[in-house]
């Protein structure tokens, strides 16, 4: 028994101390972090503020351009051909010239370099919204207030409740749960791969180094090759937990050394990466900040987040985590026994794969029809069951089929354990050439 | 008293028998040798002492009682293929190594100092593997395998990997642990070392055991009463003075001198070979023709082989 934790021990060591872990250890939360915050980022730094001059032949607009961080405007009523020779000595990045006209809806800009796609969407959503209200105004006599509370008591809402056991209602929303479910499903599916080709490697890295022999005249090769499992699975775990700390801390700090940075977040992000919603945000700032308590759309999403039970969520998943790489691990120390080198377990690879990837091609369908037939069997298959079980859960799965599908990859495991061990114990000490599957297939029968 | 006995070991591969009923005795502090062509089956014989495999017949005991794994932590075992991991350091995987043989860490700092002192490979300790010639891997490997001081030892093919000096450094050690009272199980192909360290012998070929016993009663057994002779000063023509009874065979005659070869019948002695030979001639040297294990290895395999074919 102590052999085994000496094993587990320099497995684990050995990996954690490697340059490489270290490496993907900081680099993976700077990276998870930055998606996060470059295009805040850039949106902020990208381009100074632009100052435009307007020249409005109409009168319509004057003085009512909003200006934003991006732009500034000022006003003038020189003449066009003036103003082109005499802008750029005033201090202006561009002309926005607005030309008489009936309905003044059409606009030139005059720069010496091109206007950034910001400006552009700011400049149309803003004239947009001045001649609006000119319009509602002077052609309807209409009040934008009345449209905007219109608006407000016509929006439809859909919500959608679960009936409990019990009888007890509660909020649940089907984007949110499938958001979390393959969320889940996808870390699992990359733990499973990333680890259990790290105990293959491990396994042939002792075989082609020779050191086997040295080994298991010391301990059972069943210790070696749990201990290499077992030890991998906490730099997993390790890993992980480093990733998750390591990328809110780099949120937390950057967002409390500068907290002006995420005020504007939301919306400036959406404008920056698509200039498309420019239009929209206008009318989207207002709501947000008249109502962002009351925003049903908010409330509904933090209800249905706290419909979810957290503390099961958060136990299925390290259940299935670690019940799920053990299973294939297994499968991936029984390869890496029987070869001599790594470009000989592509064949051997291929069988485990295939089901990994089903899975993942699966999830979205089961997101769909959460409790079909085809998403059950799916959840129950041990091959499939860690990724699929963890993308049904915070859909409600009914505990029977939980339990079932838990005994039933536990019991996978134990009989994948003594599969695996079997090829294991008779592989590792085999050279020379690639095995048959016929051969494997004799490897399981041999006393030893 | 056997230190350990395997009896009628069988065991079975898919496409051919690795051992037929082999049975061995090793009588406790001696040096065993175990010998046999490639794929004779000797590793696998090894292995399944070491518990690393387990035999389909046949049983073992050691120290008397019926063999299980409690007692490999008894065992020092120095596989023909070996290795260490290559990333890490040497003095780490060291202490590692003895660890998994039951050495607390403490005290294999302490054994190592010595043995790491005694091989002069000090300065390598903060070193990793892969930087070391192949050489040192092997001084570190021996020392890894006797650092648990086993009272029984298994070395299969000790010397392959070393250069002359550091086989004999390896040599000194073993025989320094017979001293100390270890039995050692020595597999090899090199019947000169065979004939220089073992005290007993057992010769496999082809999944059996085709003979077994002490190195020199062996060597008797398969003396065949031959001596060479070396003769100067002759008093008249060689072939006169050699009678045809003592069945002569001149090897090299040059000038005065001869080298003479005498397969002697089963009835004349040496002393009747000199008694005949005094007269006629000064005698420069008298050797007995002692069969070496090589050629009892040789003509042990081949007649196997003749037998088999008939």
């Amino acid at each position: 028994m102590n052999k085994i934790l000496l094993i587990i021990r320099r497995e684990y060591l050995t990996r954690v101390k490697k340059k490489s872990f270290i490496i993907m250890t900081i680099l993976g939360p700077i990276l998870m972090a930055a998606i996060m915050i470059v295009p805040v980022f850039i949106a902020k730094m990208s381009d100074e503020r632009s100052k435009i001059v307007v020249l409005d032949e109409n009168g319509l607009f004057y003085g009512k351009l909003e200006s934003n961080p991006d732009i500034s405007f000022a006003y003038t009523d020189a003449y066009i051909e003036d103003l082109k020779g005499t802008y750029e000595k005033d201090g202006y990045d561009g002309i926005l010239y607005i030309p008489k006209n009936s309905v003044p809806n059409r606009a030139y800009i005059f720069s010496q370099k091109q206007m950034g796609m910001g400006v552009k969407s700011h400049i149309q959503s803003t004239m947009k919204y001045t001649l609006d209200n000119y319009i509602m105004q002077e052609m309807y006599n209409i009040n934008r207030d009345s449209i905007r509370a219109i608006e407000q008591t016509t929006r439809v809402m859909l919500e959608q409740r679960k009936i409990g056991k019990n009888g007890a209602e509660e909020q649940s929303s089907t984007e949110i749960n499938t958001i979390l479910g393959i969320l889940a499903g996808i870390i699992i599916y990359f733990f499973i791969f990333m680890f259990g080709s790290q105990v293959m490697r491990g396994v042939i890295e002792e075989k082609t180094s020779r050191i086997i022999e040295v080994i298991v005249s010391s301990v059972k090769p069943f210790q070696l090759m749990m201990g290499k499992i077992v030890g991998i699975a906490m730099v997993g775990l390790t890993q992980f937990l480093l990733w998750i700390i390591l990328t809110f801390s780099i949120i937390t700090v950057f967002k409390a050394s500068m907290p002006e940075f995420f005020e504007m977040t939301s919306d400036q992000t959406a404008i920056q990466q698509n200039p498309s919603l420019a239009n929209m945000t206008e009318m989207a700032n207002m709501d947000m900040e008249e109502s962002l308590d009351k925003n049903p759309e908010v409330t509904r999403v933090i209800d249905s987040l706290k419909s979810i039970d957290f503390t099961t969520m958060i136990f299925m998943f390290l259940f299935y985590f670690m019940a799920g790489y053990l299973f294939y691990a297994t499968f991936f120390a029984a390869i890496g026994s029987a070869v001599d080198n790594e470009a000989d377990t592509q064949q051997f690879i291929l069988p485990i794969t295939v089901p990994l990837i089903l899975a993942i091609i699966m999830a979205q369908f089961v997101t769909n029809n959460p409790n079909g037939p085809i998403s059950f069997w799916l959840s129950i298959i041990p091959f499939t069951s860690p990724i699929i079980m963890m993308v049904r859960i915070p859909f409600g799965v009914p505990i029977s089929e939980i339990i079932l599908s838990m005994t039933l990859l536990v019991a996978a495991f134990i009989f994948s354990t003594w599969f695996a061990a079997k090829i294991y114990r008779t592989g590792i000490l085999m050279y020379g050439k690639k095995p048959s599957y016929k051969e494997l297939w004799k490897w399981l029968k041999y006393k030893n | 008293m056997n230190i350990l006995e395997t009896h009628d070991i069988v065991k079975q591969y898919a496409d051919h028998v690795a051992l037929k009923k082999v049975s061995i005795s090793v009588p406790e502090n001696s040096i065993y040798g175990l010998l046999g062509p490639n794929g004779a089956g000797k590793t696998t014989l090894i292995r399944i002492i070491n518990q690393i495999i387990a035999p389909d017949e046949g049983y073992i005991l050691f120290n008397g009682e019926p063999m299980t794994r409690k007692h490999i932590d008894f065992i020092g075992y120095l596989p023909e293929e070996r290795g260490l991991y290559k990333k890490m350091k040497v003095g780490e995987q060291s202490i590692y190594l003895s660890q998994l043989k039951g050495v607390p860490k403490q005290e294999a700092l302490k054994r190592l100092k010595y043995w790491f002192q005694k091989f002069e490979i000090e300065s390598w300790w903060d070193r990793k593997v892969e930087e070391l010639s192949k050489g040192m891997q092997q001084k570190i490997q021996f020392i890894v395998t006797i650092i648990h001081e086993p009272k029984f030892l298994i070395f299969d093919e000790p010397f392959s990997g070393f250069d002359p000096i550091n086989t004999d450094l390896i040599r000194k050690e073993i025989l320094f642990l017979k001293e100390k009272g270890a039995t050692i199980i020595f597999s090899t192909h090199n019947m000169a070392s065979v004939e220089e360290l073992c005290d007993n012998i057992a010769l496999i070929n082809k999944s059996k055991k085709i003979l077994e016993g002490n190195v020199s009663e062996i060597i008797k057994t398969y003396t065949k009463n031959e001596f060479l002779v070396g003769l100067s000063d002759f008093k008249s023509s060689l072939n006169d003075i050699l009678p045809s009874s003592l069945n002569p065979t001149i090897l090299k005659q040059e000038n005065n001198k001869a080298d003479i070869l005498f397969k002697l019948p089963k009835d004349l002695s040496s002393n009747e070979l000199l008694a005949a030979l005094i007269p006629h001639a000064h005698i420069c040297y008298f050797n007995e023709q002692l069969p070496t294990m090589n050629d009892i290895f040789i003509s042990n395999v081949k007649s196997q082989i003749d037998f088999s074919h008939e």
